[in-house]
């Protein structure tokens, strides 16, 4: 008993003064036998050049000057999510995370509870000395009622400060966990059981087959400011009132490791799918800017995407912005669409050349905004009682009506397409436009032959009205 | 190869292409859109995506992952970003290696979902507690939401620090043309410092603690110098500056707004060039010293002047170099006609 566990470090040399051969534990503390059950398991399994060990904050935080493993510090609370992303990165290691009661049952609980929900394959040991050690004594959510800490000085009030926290027993409601045991270190029947518990659960690391949680009660002489006889007995006699020792689940003998990743795995070019286009050459495309508006439901946002993909896949820059923020209220929807031969500058158009409005608010709104020399083109079902502005070429189209006596109402935005076609107002080759149409009913090409007679129709009636 | 893609699902792709191993992350919008490509492409690559349960489970999830070495990454916005700032401490304290990108969006508190650029102070001066810093990126396309990506992984390992890329909503949900990365990004060997469970690094320690108050000086005297010696690394992007009479400078979107006002007052007769900074930690202060000698600054961002201060601080304090302002918050965006004017009033004042 006395024998210093092989998987220990033969001297603490991470440990600050000059006692390298002794712990940083008080006398009387639970933790030095709780590191060496731990360490003994670890080094009886063979396991210490596969182990990773979490440190966590509190009296634990040095953990890593003991075990002779892999070692990571992990902050408050935070073990089991470090275990979590120790245990994710490093499939079919053994992770440790050991955790105090103010470290799991209150900073850290919805990390530690998550991670036991999801069967995060690691084991987690949970000291339970029902007070906070290394910050000097204060109430832990394991705190027994009428305990006195430095923060419960006249006891721990249960209307006021809640219920001590049962941790094993919360837990044991989640499906994933495979162990679930609690057990103490407050005399040698106890720690026989505790060691029986520990190899139990590290083996189940081993075999990966996935969460562990161990319980220990363990006694803490110096804050709770009595003798280590005297904490070792509240241990017992206090702490299993609240805290029955046990085994509350043991489902290792049925449990098989799941593969995590079963997907087939593809090249980055598969799942990247580009387009080949060369660039085209800066000087030989005029940079255009459309604002696209429109009731929310219209296809206001994928008539836009429909030209920023063509122009795309014809090699040009394209740059698409939906709208945002206060423009978006009211079910007003809108979206800024630039099509370049160069670099594109701001994304979000102020001061578009061609406006394509679909409702009476965006239209009132965004047609004082385009450039002198510009084009608006508006759905003729909106009634106009504002000045539309001088200087700008405006035509009241009839989208919907045209969608609407071809039976799809919904494709006043494939009419409008066709008007910007038939006006020649897009700078791309025609059959890229429609290309790209196409490609945007891909998830429903039952609708391709429709919209595209509704193209037609609308480059018939724009060339005959302009 | 060109893809048309939205600037968030660039940084998947970006982060794909660097060999980025695992994400964990919680969604918030605008910065959604990058766990849910990740979520969807992440596996088909043999890679790990997990949903945490909370920022602070997904950036100490990416602690546990970047102390094995492996390249990993979270994505968020302001709240999110404020809950992860513990973490970053953690990780820049340790030396661990991690990429981190902030959509941000309008604050403070819970704000809305609008672009803003109020995070500058909390990812440059370091939002978490201690001496520390994080590298911080600035893209502004989607090209740069990819290319900054990959470099970010560059530097976390070149440097062992945490990264964080520094966007915001607008360069989040625009969709542009994306070339598609072409020179995957081969992290060194991490056996010498990194925990992976294995005999050759089970000597290895990962740790922000020093108990003792001189280790722990010596270790932010190691970690400062780290810091100092990341200016060779500092970028910054120039655009018709070179007979400038005025410089606008902005980062992110406010760049991108900047750079159309600066052809539209060039239009106008007024030389005009655009400063736009690629790092702001480290910040490019040669390059703007260099640019702003003997001209005028006028500043663009979407934020209470944060990214103004940092001009300020970082000119020649024996030169004087006037200084303005336009900005916007709350998610409303500076227009382009906004800054001409700004522009076009501060350059009258010369003639005075």
């Amino acid at each position: 008993m006395l024998k210093k566990a092989v998987g220990f470090y033969e001297h603490f040399e991470r440990k600050d003064g000059s006692k390298s051969k002794a712990t940083h534990y008080c006398a009387g503390c639970g933790h030095g036998i709780i590191h060496k059950l731990i360490a003994e398991a670890v080094a009886e399994y063979g396991l210490q050049d596969d182990t990773v060990f979490v440190s966590p904050v509190g009296c634990g935080a040095f953990c890593y000057y003991y075990f002779d493993c892999g070692n990571v510090a992990a902050g408050h609370g935070r073990a089991s999510a470090v275990a979590t992303g120790l245990s994710r990165s490093l499939p079919g290691k053994v992770v440790i995370a050991y955790q105090g009661d103010g470290d799991l049952g209150a900073i850290g609980f919805n990390n530690a509870f998550q991670a036991a929900n999801r069967g995060e394959k690691f084991v987690c040991f949970f000291v339970n000395n029902a007070i906070y050690g290394m910050t000097g004594g204060q109430m832990a959510p394991t705190t027994l009622p009428d305990q006195k800490t430095a923060t419960t000085p006249y006891g721990r009030d249960v209307r006021k400060d809640g219920y001590p926290l049962k941790v094993c027993e919360v837990f044991n409601q989640l499906e994933a966990p495979i162990f679930i045991e609690r057990v103490s270190v407050a005399d040698t029947k106890r720690i026989l059981k505790a060691k029986k518990a520990i190899r139990k659960a590290i083996e189940i690391q081993k075999e990966g087959k996935g969460y562990a949680f161990v319980e220990i009660l363990s006694p803490c002489p110096t804050n709770m400011k009595v003798s280590a006889v005297a904490a070792a007995q509240f241990t017992i006699d206090a702490m299993e009132k609240t805290y029955p020792l046990g085994n509350f689940r043991d489902r290792s003998a049925e449990a098989t490791p799941p593969a995590r990743h079963d997907m087939a795995v593809k090249a980055l070019d598969e799942l990247v799918v580009a387009s080949s286009a060369e660039q085209v050459d800066a000087g030989s495309f005029t940079e255009k800017e459309f604002k696209f508006c429109g009731f929310g439901g219209q296809g206001i946002l994928s008539l836009g995407l429909v030209l920023a993909h063509a122009g795309n896949d014809t090699g040009r820059n394209v740059s698409w912005f939906p709208s945002y923020g206060p423009e978006q209220r009211g079910g007003t929807a809108s979206c800024s669409v630039v099509l370049s031969g160069g670099e594109i500058g701001s994304p979000t158009v102020d001061k578009p050349d061609v406006l394509v409005a679909m409702n009476q608010p965006s239209l009132e709104k965004f047609a004082p905004t385009v450039k002198d020399g510009g084009v608006i083109i508006y759905d003729a079902q909106i009634p106009v009682e504002f000045e539309l502005p001088k200087n700008v070429t405006v035509y009241a189209f009839p989208a919907a009506q045209i969608a609407t006596e071809k039976g799809v109402p919904k494709a006043a935005n494939t009419a409008l397409l066709g008007a910007l076609i038939a006006l020649d107002l897009i700078g791309l080759p025609e059959d890229a436009v429609l290309t790209a149409l196409k490609d945007s009913f891909a998830a429903k090409p039952k609708l391709i032959p429709k919209n595209m007679e509704i193209v037609e129709t609308a480059k018939g009636w724009m060339k005959a009205h302009r | 190869m060109r893809k048309f893609i939205k600037g968030n699902e660039a940084v998947t792709v970006g982060a794909l292409y660097a060999g980025c191993e695992i994400y964990f992350g919680y969604p918030i919008t605008p910065a959604s859109e990058i766990a849910h490509s990740a979520a969807r492409l992440f596996p088909q690559r043999g890679k790990v995506f997990l949903q945490a349960e909370c920022e602070t489970g997904a950036i100490n999830m990416i602690y546990g992952s970047a102390s094995s070495g492996r390249m990993s990454m979270t994505a968020s916005s302001g709240p999110g970003m404020s809950l992860m700032c513990e973490g970053i401490s953690y990780l820049a304290g340790a030396q661990l290696p991690a990429v981190i990108v902030d959509v941000q969006r309008a604050g403070p508190g819970l704000g809305n979902i609008g672009p803003e650029q109020g995070d500058y102070n909390q990812a440059v001066k370091g939002g978490g507690h201690g001496n520390y810093k994080a590298i911080v990126l600035a893209p502004s396309s989607v090209q740069e939401m990819c290319d900054l990506t990959i470099k970010a992984f560059e530097l976390a390992y070149k440097y062992r620090n945490p990264v964080i890329v520094l966007t915001d909503a607008v360069l989040g949900q625009v969709m542009e043309s994306l070339e598609i990365p072409e020179h995957p990004f081969t992290p060194p060997d991490v056996s010498e410092w990194a925990v992976q469970a294995d005999s050759k690094t089970r000597k290895n320690l990962i740790t922000s603690i020093y108990l003792q108050n001189d280790l722990q000086e010596k270790h932010n005297w190691l970690l400062d110098a780290k810091y100092a010696s990341m200016s060779v690394d500092a970028a910054a992007k120039n655009y018709r500056t070179e007979d400038a009479e005025l410089i606008l400078t902005g980062y992110g979107s406010s760049a991108r707004i900047a750079r159309s006002a600066v052809d539209a007052l060039r239009a106008e007769g007024i030389k005009a060039g655009l400063f736009r900074p690629l790092t702001l930690f480290p910040f490019p202060q040669d390059e703007l010293r260099k640019v702003a000698k003997g001209r005028k600054i006028l500043v663009v961002e979407l934020s209470n002047g944060q990214y103004r201060d940092d001009v300020l601080l970082h000119l020649d304090r024996k030169e004087f170099v006037p200084v303005e302002l336009v900005n916007r918050m709350g998610g409303m965006l500076v227009t382009t006609q906004e800054v001409v004017a700004a522009a076009r009033k501060m350059m009258e004042a010369v003639e005075c």
